[in-house]
């Protein structure tokens, strides 16, 4: 084992959680999580992004008091013009910038930014261009095997991992959470906002198989890569992505912190995530290059 | 309007390349039989000759090939990428559809001359990406995502100039942003983007439950057909789920894209060149889809009046849907 610290980062939170709600979870955060940095900004859909503007100078700077670097994450799949623009402000306003899309790599024009995991970097190629870029850090897509992210992370210090939370799996223009009421994403009354884990979707046969979080479909599983903290520092890994979920997310940073630190095993680890109020099972399949919906075994 | 209109038709195979030739095809794509392309498909795609011999049939008869590198390079393994690309520039492609910017960025130092198009597995789907993309590497053409309306293209149109943009017509349609989705890698282990498959047959079963057949990817049921219901292929996206014990298709029904009544609408945009899917159709179905769209292709050219009718015969009995292009869809 190296000495290198692995750092934990929380991602943005992916759902339209009520703006009380989100304001809330920061503050608990940034008063007690052990996260080295943590990202905000609304990834998913543009239209729940005003509802967070109004609040989110006091939430940056709560964060900030409490110790945390502070990161803008922003839009996945920008279409519109208003989008670009927004995007463009962020970046003008001097945030520390997570780009999720090429259009987001466009507007930094070689500024240090954050490549965020939903920008296609599967192999050292395009890693290394994304760091000759400005990327400084780089937070690989989910479905990467351990195989791939040990090349990945070899020698470059750049290298984040989606470590807990479920997976983002895809985008689309239509939006599922509308869709699925019969109505039309125009015209959506925020119906999201009902779904704070994302809404479930099951197969024929009733059998949990993915959640969908308006334009996102995610796993119903919990992305956990517990068993692979060790393997992942050891691969050169330098930060731990956790994805926000309704569960005490603390206490999830906490679990993994000491993971991270060697004071817990992987099997108390699993065993203390396990009992929180997760949305779906412990799973680490895309780690082990398995079909991604894989439970992970914990002993 | 100085780039003529171009219909861009898919081949699977030799044979279907001579077809689509024989049909009209302005230009037909098509990849090597390995998971550099994104159809990666048993008994599909060319060996390194046939893509040589390919190359000159379509040459011989006024058509271009272009060769589609539109996977994801695997870490560890780029090498395949490469020479797949020193490959099909050697085999006299006329320009290179390529998804991943490393990959780009190769053919770009190191066939400077190449002509490059972005697969639409690259997701370029605003100005500023398509920028990126034209100013750093040279992009000549944009395969735009099937997430966009018709207003949208018009302005990405605009803005890509001189970079020209191709847009789906026909086919099957992806609901999900193309490049962008691990739905496949969920399920089954295989996707898109790693190994240039979605819901394989190899991870396809079906059983029989009472008066109906039952299909399941990956092990997951996802479509149940009634006795005497025609059983399509399922497709993850394309199947039916329960939300709140309510059954849906809540992705997309099982629908194909047909975009014909646009066509006008597109070229007033400035759209260029016309894309049929289905690089693992028959040999009559793209003699018949290609022969229809030239017709209707030369037409716009020539400013005469298309034949919707012909057009819209071609998915007789099936359902179709304009997809996103019309912003309803969403």
């Amino acid at each position: 084992m190296t000495n290198t610290r692995l750092s934990l980062t929380l991602g943005p939170v992916l759902y339209n959680w009520p703006v009380s709600r989100w304001v809330d979870f920061y503050t608990r955060i940034a008063d007690e999580a052990p996260v080295d940095r943590v990202c905000i900004g609304e990834v998913v859909c543009s239209k729940r992004k005003p509802f967070v503007d109004d609040v989110i100078l006091d939430v940056v700077d709560r964060l900030e008091r409490g110790g945390k670097e502070v990161v803008y994450s922003t839009l996945a799949m920008p279409t519109n013009k208003r989008e670009t623009r927004d995007i463009g402000d962020m970046i003008q306003a001097g945030y520390q910038i997570e780009a999720n899309d090429i259009a987001t790599v466009h507007l930094l024009n070689g500024k240090p930014h954050i490549v965020g995991p939903f920008i296609n970097i599967y192999n050292e190629d395009s890693l290394a261009l994304h760091l000759k870029l400005g990327a400084t850090r780089v937070c690989l897509p989910p479905e990467l095997p351990l195989e791939s992210i040990r090349i990945l992370a070899n020698g470059n210090k750049a290298v984040e991992v989606f470590a807990f939370g479920r997976p983002p799996l895809a985008l689309s223009a239509r939006c599922y959470s509308a869709r699925a009421r019969g109505i039309a994403k125009d015209a959506c009354q925020f119906v999201c906002e009902a779904e704070l884990d994302g809404m479930n979707v099951e197969t024929l046969d009733g059998v949990p198989f993915l959640a969908v979080n308006g334009i996102q479909t995610q796993g119903y599983v919990v992305t956990a890569a517990v068993r692979h903290v060790d393997a992942l520092r050891d691969a050169g890994v330098v930060s731990l992505r956790l994805s926000p979920q309704t569960c005490d997310m603390v206490r999830v940073a906490r679990v993994f912190r000491d993971l991270a630190d060697g004071n817990t095993t992987p099997q108390e680890a699993g065993e203390s995530l396990s009992v929180l109020h997760l949305p779906g099972p412990l799973s680490d399949g895309f780690l082990r290059a398995v079909p991604g919906h894989s439970l992970a075994e914990l002993d | 309007m100085t780039t003529p209109l171009e219909l861009v038709c898919p081949a699977g195979t030799p044979a279907g390349l001579r077809t689509a030739v024989d049909a009209g095809a302005h230009s037909v794509y098509c990849g090597y039989r390995d998971e550099t392309n994104a159809r990666n498909f048993p008994g599909l795609n060319f060996d390194r000759l046939e893509m040589r011999e390919a190359a000159a049939y379509a040459h011989q008869h006024g058509a271009k090939i272009l060769i589609a590198l539109n996977t994801f390079m695997r870490a560890g393994t780029t090498d395949l990428w490469k020479r797949g690309v020193d490959d099909a520039v050697e085999a006299g492609a006329d320009a290179l559809i390529l998804a991943d910017i490393a990959l780009v960025d190769y053919a770009r130092k190191a066939h400077p001359k190449q002509r490059l198009h972005l697969s639409v597995q690259a997701a370029a789907a605003t100005p500023e990406a398509i920028a990126f993309y034209r100013d750093r590497f040279g992009i000549s053409r944009v395969v735009l995502p099937r997430v966009l309306t018709v207003e949208e293209i018009a302005r990405l149109t605009a803005h890509a100039a001189p970079c020209e943009t191709e847009v789906f017509v026909f086919g099957g349609l992806c609901v999900m942003a193309e490049g962008r989705c691990m739905l496949s890698s969920y399920a089954t282990g295989k996707s898109p983007n790693m190994t240039g498959v979605c819901s394989p047959p190899s991870h396809v079963t079906y059983r029989e439950d009472r008066d109906a057949l039952v299909a399941c990817v990956g092990g997951f049921t996802i479509e149940r057909f009634n006795r005497g219901e025609p059983a399509g292929y399922p497709t993850l996206c394309k199947g039916r789920f329960l939300t709140d014990g309510t059954m849906s298709h809540l992705f997309e029904d099982p629908v194909s894209l047909n975009a014909v009544e646009l066509l006008p609408r597109l070229v007033e945009c400035g759209v260029t060149a016309f894309k049929i899917e289905g690089r693992q159709r028959g040999r009559a179905y793209i003699s018949t889809v290609v022969r229809t769209f030239r017709k209707a292709i030369d037409a716009m050219a020539s400013g005469k009046k298309v034949d919707f009718e012909e057009l819209r015969g071609l998915t007789e009995g099936q359902r179709d849907t304009v997809g996103a292009y019309k912003k309803a869809w969403r």
